[in-house]
Protein backbone atom coordinates (compact mmCIF):
# COMPACT_ATOMS: atom_id res chain seq x y z
CA UNK A 1 0.00 0.00 0.00
CA UNK A 2 1.54 3.43 -0.94
CA UNK A 3 1.74 6.11 1.37
CA UNK A 4 -0.88 8.05 0.03
CA UNK A 5 -3.30 5.62 -0.04
CA UNK A 6 -2.41 4.53 3.56
CA UNK A 7 -2.82 7.70 4.66
CA UNK A 8 -6.18 8.21 3.18
CA UNK A 9 -7.17 5.35 5.04
CA UNK A 10 -5.96 6.68 8.21
CA UNK A 11 -8.08 10.46 7.53
CA UNK A 12 -11.24 7.73 6.99
CA UNK A 13 -10.90 5.44 10.17
CA UNK A 14 -10.21 8.82 12.01
CA UNK A 15 -13.21 10.92 10.40
CA UNK A 16 -15.98 7.64 11.22
CA UNK A 17 -14.77 7.94 14.52
CA UNK A 18 -15.46 11.67 14.93
CA UNK A 19 -17.79 11.86 13.19
CA UNK A 20 -19.80 8.59 15.00
CA UNK A 21 -19.09 10.42 18.28
CA UNK A 22 -19.09 14.54 16.69
CA UNK A 23 -22.75 14.16 18.12
CA UNK A 24 -21.32 14.50 21.29
CA UNK A 25 -18.36 16.35 21.08
CA UNK A 26 -18.13 19.64 22.12
CA UNK A 27 -17.73 23.32 20.29
CA UNK A 28 -15.08 25.22 20.88
CA UNK A 29 -17.41 27.81 22.98
CA UNK A 30 -17.97 25.05 25.71
CA UNK A 31 -14.24 24.65 25.80
CA UNK A 32 -13.89 28.14 26.45
CA UNK A 33 -16.58 27.96 29.26
CA UNK A 34 -14.89 24.88 31.01
CA UNK A 35 -11.49 26.88 30.42
CA UNK A 36 -13.49 29.80 32.44
CA UNK A 37 -14.60 27.63 35.28
CA UNK A 38 -11.02 26.30 35.69
CA UNK A 39 -9.86 30.19 36.06
CA UNK A 40 -12.19 30.67 38.47
CA UNK A 41 -11.33 27.93 40.45
CA UNK A 42 -8.00 28.54 40.35
CA UNK A 43 -8.57 31.93 41.14
CA UNK A 44 -10.77 30.66 44.17
CA UNK A 45 -7.81 28.10 45.24
CA UNK A 46 -5.34 31.01 45.61
CA UNK A 47 -7.49 33.26 47.41
CA UNK A 48 -7.95 30.42 50.03
CA UNK A 49 -4.18 31.50 50.81
CA UNK A 50 -5.28 34.64 52.20
CA UNK A 51 -8.16 33.51 54.00
CA UNK A 52 -6.62 30.82 55.84
CA UNK A 53 -7.58 31.57 59.19
CA UNK A 54 -11.07 32.20 58.17
CA UNK A 55 -11.99 28.92 56.41
CA UNK A 56 -10.03 27.36 59.47
CA UNK A 57 -11.20 23.30 59.19
CA UNK A 58 -12.63 23.88 55.67
CA UNK A 59 -9.65 25.09 54.24
CA UNK A 60 -8.69 21.79 53.34
CA UNK A 61 -11.92 19.65 52.80
CA UNK A 62 -12.57 23.16 50.03
CA UNK A 63 -8.96 22.73 48.52
CA UNK A 64 -9.63 19.14 48.29
CA UNK A 65 -12.78 19.64 46.54
CA UNK A 66 -11.94 22.24 43.84
CA UNK A 67 -8.68 20.23 43.05
CA UNK A 68 -11.21 17.22 42.26
CA UNK A 69 -13.53 19.58 40.28
CA UNK A 70 -10.48 20.69 38.17
CA UNK A 71 -9.43 18.00 37.59
CA UNK A 72 -12.35 15.82 36.05
CA UNK A 73 -13.25 18.87 33.93
CA UNK A 74 -9.60 18.44 32.22
CA UNK A 75 -10.15 14.47 31.76
CA UNK A 76 -13.57 15.03 30.72
CA UNK A 77 -13.86 17.72 28.52
CA UNK A 78 -10.46 18.54 27.13
CA UNK A 79 -8.98 14.32 27.19
CA UNK A 80 -12.55 13.75 26.11
CA UNK A 81 -13.65 10.75 28.43
CA UNK A 82 -16.88 12.21 28.44
CA UNK A 83 -17.06 11.38 24.88
CA UNK A 84 -14.92 8.74 23.75
CA UNK A 85 -15.26 4.98 24.56
CA UNK A 86 -15.15 3.66 27.99
CA UNK A 87 -12.04 1.50 27.48
CA UNK A 88 -10.15 4.36 27.98
CA UNK A 89 -11.61 5.76 31.38
CA UNK A 90 -11.81 2.22 32.28
CA UNK A 91 -7.75 1.93 31.41
CA UNK A 92 -6.97 5.23 33.22
CA UNK A 93 -9.22 5.06 35.95
CA UNK A 94 -7.29 1.72 36.82
CA UNK A 95 -4.19 3.19 36.55
CA UNK A 96 -5.53 6.28 38.86
CA UNK A 97 -7.58 3.95 41.40
CA UNK A 98 -4.33 1.58 41.77
CA UNK A 99 -2.23 4.79 42.37
CA UNK A 100 -4.66 6.28 45.07
CA UNK A 101 -4.30 2.85 46.95
CA UNK A 102 -1.38 2.16 47.45
CA UNK A 103 0.17 5.48 48.17
CA UNK A 104 -2.83 5.91 50.70
CA UNK A 105 -1.68 2.68 52.04
CA UNK A 106 2.01 4.26 52.07
CA UNK A 107 0.85 6.69 53.95
CA UNK A 108 -1.04 5.48 56.42
CA UNK A 109 1.72 2.82 57.46
CA UNK A 110 3.54 5.88 58.29
CA UNK A 111 0.93 7.73 60.24
CA UNK A 112 1.16 10.76 57.92
CA UNK A 113 -2.48 11.44 59.05
CA UNK A 114 -2.43 11.31 62.64
CA UNK B 1 -19.87 -12.97 24.59
CA UNK B 2 -16.86 -12.41 27.00
CA UNK B 3 -14.55 -9.51 27.07
CA UNK B 4 -11.47 -11.72 25.47
CA UNK B 5 -14.12 -12.72 22.57
CA UNK B 6 -15.53 -9.30 22.16
CA UNK B 7 -11.80 -8.25 21.35
CA UNK B 8 -10.60 -11.03 19.68
CA UNK B 9 -13.53 -10.61 17.30
CA UNK B 10 -13.00 -9.01 13.56
CA UNK B 11 -14.62 -5.28 13.25
CA UNK B 12 -16.65 -6.27 10.84
CA UNK B 13 -18.40 -8.71 13.04
CA UNK B 14 -21.43 -7.22 15.20
CA UNK B 15 -20.20 -7.02 18.73
CA UNK B 16 -23.16 -7.59 21.44
CA UNK B 17 -25.17 -4.60 22.24
CA UNK B 18 -24.62 -5.22 26.12
CA UNK B 19 -20.81 -5.80 26.07
CA UNK B 20 -17.97 -3.50 27.86
CA UNK B 21 -16.78 -2.50 23.72
CA UNK B 22 -20.34 -2.19 22.52
CA UNK B 23 -20.46 1.59 23.35
CA UNK B 24 -17.69 1.85 19.91
CA UNK B 25 -19.44 -0.98 18.33
CA UNK B 26 -21.10 0.52 15.52
CA UNK B 27 -18.22 3.41 15.31
CA UNK B 28 -15.23 0.50 15.31
CA UNK B 29 -13.12 2.22 12.30
CA UNK B 30 -9.74 1.28 13.31
CA UNK B 31 -8.86 -1.72 11.70
CA UNK B 32 -7.51 -3.43 15.06
CA UNK B 33 -8.95 -6.18 17.62
CA UNK B 34 -10.77 -3.81 19.53
CA UNK B 35 -12.02 -1.52 16.92
CA UNK B 36 -10.02 1.22 18.64
CA UNK B 37 -6.66 3.07 17.69
CA UNK B 38 -3.59 1.50 19.11
CA UNK B 39 -1.89 4.24 19.54
CA UNK B 40 -4.56 6.23 21.36
CA UNK B 41 -4.98 3.49 24.02
CA UNK B 42 -0.90 3.30 24.12
CA UNK B 43 -0.99 6.65 25.72
CA UNK B 44 -3.93 6.29 28.06
CA UNK B 45 -2.21 2.77 29.11
CA UNK B 46 1.02 5.03 29.60
CA UNK B 47 -1.47 7.88 31.45
CA UNK B 48 -2.29 5.11 33.84
CA UNK B 49 1.00 4.31 34.33
CA UNK B 50 1.92 7.17 35.08
CA UNK B 51 -0.43 8.11 38.07
CA UNK B 52 1.50 5.48 39.78
CA UNK B 53 5.06 7.47 39.03
CA UNK B 54 3.76 10.67 39.77
CA UNK B 55 1.26 9.25 42.92
CA UNK B 56 5.16 7.52 44.69
CA UNK B 57 6.70 11.27 44.37
CA UNK B 58 4.06 13.34 45.51
CA UNK B 59 3.20 11.07 48.64
CA UNK B 60 7.15 11.17 49.18
CA UNK B 61 7.13 14.55 49.51
CA UNK B 62 3.91 14.65 51.60
CA UNK B 63 5.75 12.05 53.94
CA UNK B 64 9.24 14.25 54.28
CA UNK B 65 7.87 18.08 54.38
CA UNK B 66 6.88 18.26 58.27
CA UNK B 67 8.66 21.13 59.50
CA UNK B 68 9.72 19.48 62.88
CA UNK B 69 11.85 17.51 61.84
CA UNK B 70 14.93 17.02 64.37
CA UNK B 71 18.37 18.57 62.52
CA UNK B 72 16.80 19.45 59.70
CA UNK B 73 19.51 21.29 57.57
CA UNK B 74 18.74 24.49 55.49
CA UNK B 75 14.77 26.14 55.27
CA UNK B 76 11.61 24.28 55.05
CA UNK B 77 10.51 24.61 51.24
CA UNK B 78 7.02 25.68 52.60
CA UNK B 79 8.65 29.10 54.21
CA UNK B 80 10.16 30.14 50.36
CA UNK B 81 6.72 29.23 48.41
CA UNK B 82 5.63 32.71 46.54
CA UNK B 83 2.03 31.20 46.08
CA UNK B 84 1.44 34.61 44.04
CA UNK B 85 4.29 34.10 41.25
CA UNK B 86 3.07 29.97 41.31
CA UNK B 87 -0.45 30.85 40.96
CA UNK B 88 0.37 32.48 37.76
CA UNK B 89 2.16 29.82 36.43
CA UNK B 90 -0.63 27.20 37.37
CA UNK B 91 -2.73 29.69 35.46
CA UNK B 92 -0.69 29.62 32.89
CA UNK B 93 -0.24 26.05 32.45
CA UNK B 94 -3.87 25.84 32.72
CA UNK B 95 -5.03 27.79 29.79
CA UNK B 96 -2.44 25.67 27.62
CA UNK B 97 -5.04 22.95 27.86
CA UNK B 98 -7.35 25.33 26.41
CA UNK B 99 -5.04 26.63 23.73
CA UNK B 100 -4.19 22.66 22.76
CA UNK B 101 -7.85 21.31 22.82
CA UNK B 102 -8.25 24.38 20.68
CA UNK B 103 -5.65 23.16 18.17
CA UNK B 104 -7.21 19.75 18.19
CA UNK B 105 -10.56 21.31 17.22
CA UNK B 106 -9.32 23.48 14.05
CA UNK B 107 -6.73 20.22 12.84
CA UNK B 108 -10.26 18.29 12.92
CA UNK B 109 -12.08 21.05 10.62
CA UNK B 110 -8.91 20.84 8.67
CA UNK B 111 -7.88 24.38 9.50
CA UNK B 112 -4.20 24.45 9.60
CA UNK B 113 -3.35 27.98 9.77
CA UNK B 114 -5.34 28.17 13.17
CA UNK B 115 -4.12 25.01 14.34
CA UNK B 116 -0.36 25.76 13.88
CA UNK B 117 -0.83 28.88 15.89
CA UNK B 118 -2.93 27.09 18.70
CA UNK B 119 0.15 24.61 18.80
CA UNK B 120 2.21 27.44 19.13
CA UNK B 121 0.46 29.42 21.48
CA UNK B 122 0.57 25.83 23.49
CA UNK B 123 4.61 25.33 23.30
CA UNK B 124 5.04 28.99 24.26
CA UNK B 125 2.53 28.92 27.44
CA UNK B 126 4.62 25.80 28.17
CA UNK B 127 7.88 27.22 27.91
CA UNK B 128 6.11 29.78 30.20
CA UNK B 129 5.48 27.57 32.44
CA UNK B 130 9.16 25.97 32.65
CA UNK B 131 11.04 29.54 32.45
CA UNK B 132 8.66 30.27 35.85
CA UNK B 133 9.97 26.54 37.31
CA UNK B 134 13.49 27.56 37.06
CA UNK B 135 12.99 30.89 38.50
CA UNK B 136 11.56 29.51 41.31
CA UNK B 137 14.51 26.82 41.84
CA UNK B 138 17.03 29.53 41.29
CA UNK B 139 15.81 31.68 44.36
CA UNK B 140 15.21 28.47 46.18
CA UNK B 141 18.93 27.80 46.02
CA UNK B 142 19.93 31.23 46.36
CA UNK B 143 17.97 31.07 49.72
CA UNK B 144 20.46 27.82 51.02
CA UNK B 145 17.88 25.28 49.92
CA UNK B 146 19.55 22.92 47.51
CA UNK B 147 18.50 19.18 46.60
CA UNK B 148 20.73 17.70 49.30
CA UNK B 149 20.08 20.38 51.63
CA UNK B 150 17.53 18.13 53.60
CA UNK B 151 15.15 15.22 52.60
CA UNK B 152 12.36 17.81 52.14
CA UNK B 153 14.12 19.80 49.46
CA UNK B 154 14.96 16.69 47.72
CA UNK B 155 11.49 15.25 47.30
CA UNK B 156 10.34 18.46 46.47
CA UNK B 157 12.79 19.04 43.74
CA UNK B 158 12.63 15.61 42.30
CA UNK B 159 8.57 15.90 42.13
CA UNK B 160 8.19 19.29 40.57
CA UNK B 161 11.76 18.53 38.52
CA UNK B 162 9.84 15.21 37.32
CA UNK B 163 6.94 17.25 36.56
CA UNK B 164 9.09 20.10 34.62
CA UNK B 165 10.30 17.47 32.42
CA UNK B 166 6.95 16.29 31.74
CA UNK B 167 6.56 19.66 30.49
CA UNK B 168 9.65 19.86 28.26
CA UNK B 169 9.03 17.05 26.37
CA UNK B 170 5.35 18.22 25.75
CA UNK B 171 6.84 20.95 24.57
CA UNK B 172 9.11 19.13 21.75
CA UNK B 173 6.31 17.08 20.45
CA UNK B 174 4.09 20.32 20.07
CA UNK B 175 7.08 21.71 18.18
CA UNK B 176 7.34 18.89 16.36
CA UNK B 177 3.74 18.85 15.77
CA UNK B 178 4.43 22.62 14.41
CA UNK B 179 7.16 21.88 12.02
CA UNK B 180 5.35 19.16 10.58
CA UNK B 181 2.64 21.22 9.96
CA UNK B 182 4.85 23.70 8.73
CA UNK B 183 6.00 21.46 6.39
CA UNK B 184 2.60 20.50 5.16
CA UNK B 185 3.23 17.28 6.93
CA UNK B 186 0.21 17.47 9.28
CA UNK B 187 -2.90 17.21 7.29
CA UNK B 188 -6.86 16.17 8.87
CA UNK B 189 -5.32 13.07 7.48
CA UNK B 190 -3.26 13.30 11.22
CA UNK B 191 -5.42 15.08 13.32
CA UNK B 192 -5.16 11.62 15.56
CA UNK B 193 -1.61 12.29 16.44
CA UNK B 194 -2.32 15.83 17.59
CA UNK B 195 -4.69 14.30 19.72
CA UNK B 196 -2.93 11.64 21.21
CA UNK B 197 0.12 14.79 21.94
CA UNK B 198 -3.51 16.91 23.39
CA UNK B 199 -3.70 13.78 25.94
CA UNK B 200 0.09 13.54 27.17
CA UNK B 201 -0.18 17.87 27.57
CA UNK B 202 -4.00 17.56 29.51
CA UNK B 203 -2.27 14.82 31.56
CA UNK B 204 0.72 17.01 32.67
CA UNK B 205 -2.05 19.91 33.04
CA UNK B 206 -3.60 17.27 35.85
CA UNK B 207 -0.67 16.81 37.71
CA UNK B 208 0.21 20.31 38.09
CA UNK B 209 -3.44 21.11 39.55
CA UNK B 210 -2.60 18.29 42.26
CA UNK B 211 0.61 19.34 42.66
CA UNK B 212 -0.21 23.08 43.05
CA UNK B 213 -2.74 22.10 45.88
CA UNK B 214 -1.29 19.38 47.78
CA UNK B 215 2.08 20.77 47.64
CA UNK B 216 1.82 24.69 47.93
CA UNK B 217 -1.59 25.31 49.19
CA UNK B 218 -2.43 22.89 51.61
CA UNK B 219 -0.09 23.88 54.76
CA UNK B 220 1.88 21.68 56.09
Amino acid sequence: MSAESTAAARHEEYQAQTEHEGADHPSERSYVGIALILAVLTAAEVATFYFEEELGALLIPALIVMMIVKFFLVIMWFMHLRFDHNLFTRIFVSGLVLAVGVYMAALLTFKFFS
Amino acid sequence: MSVADQTMAPTSTPVESSGPLAHDATAAPHHTSTGLSNEKLGMWLFLGSECLLFGGLISTFLLYRAKDVPGMAGPAVGDLYDIPFTSVSSFVLLMSSLTMVLSLSAIQRADQRRARTWLLTTALLGGTFVAGQVYEFTAFVREGLGYTTNLQSSAFYTLTGFHGVHVTLGIVMLMSLFVMSLRGRLSSERAETVEIVGLYWHFVDIVWIIIFTLVYLIPA
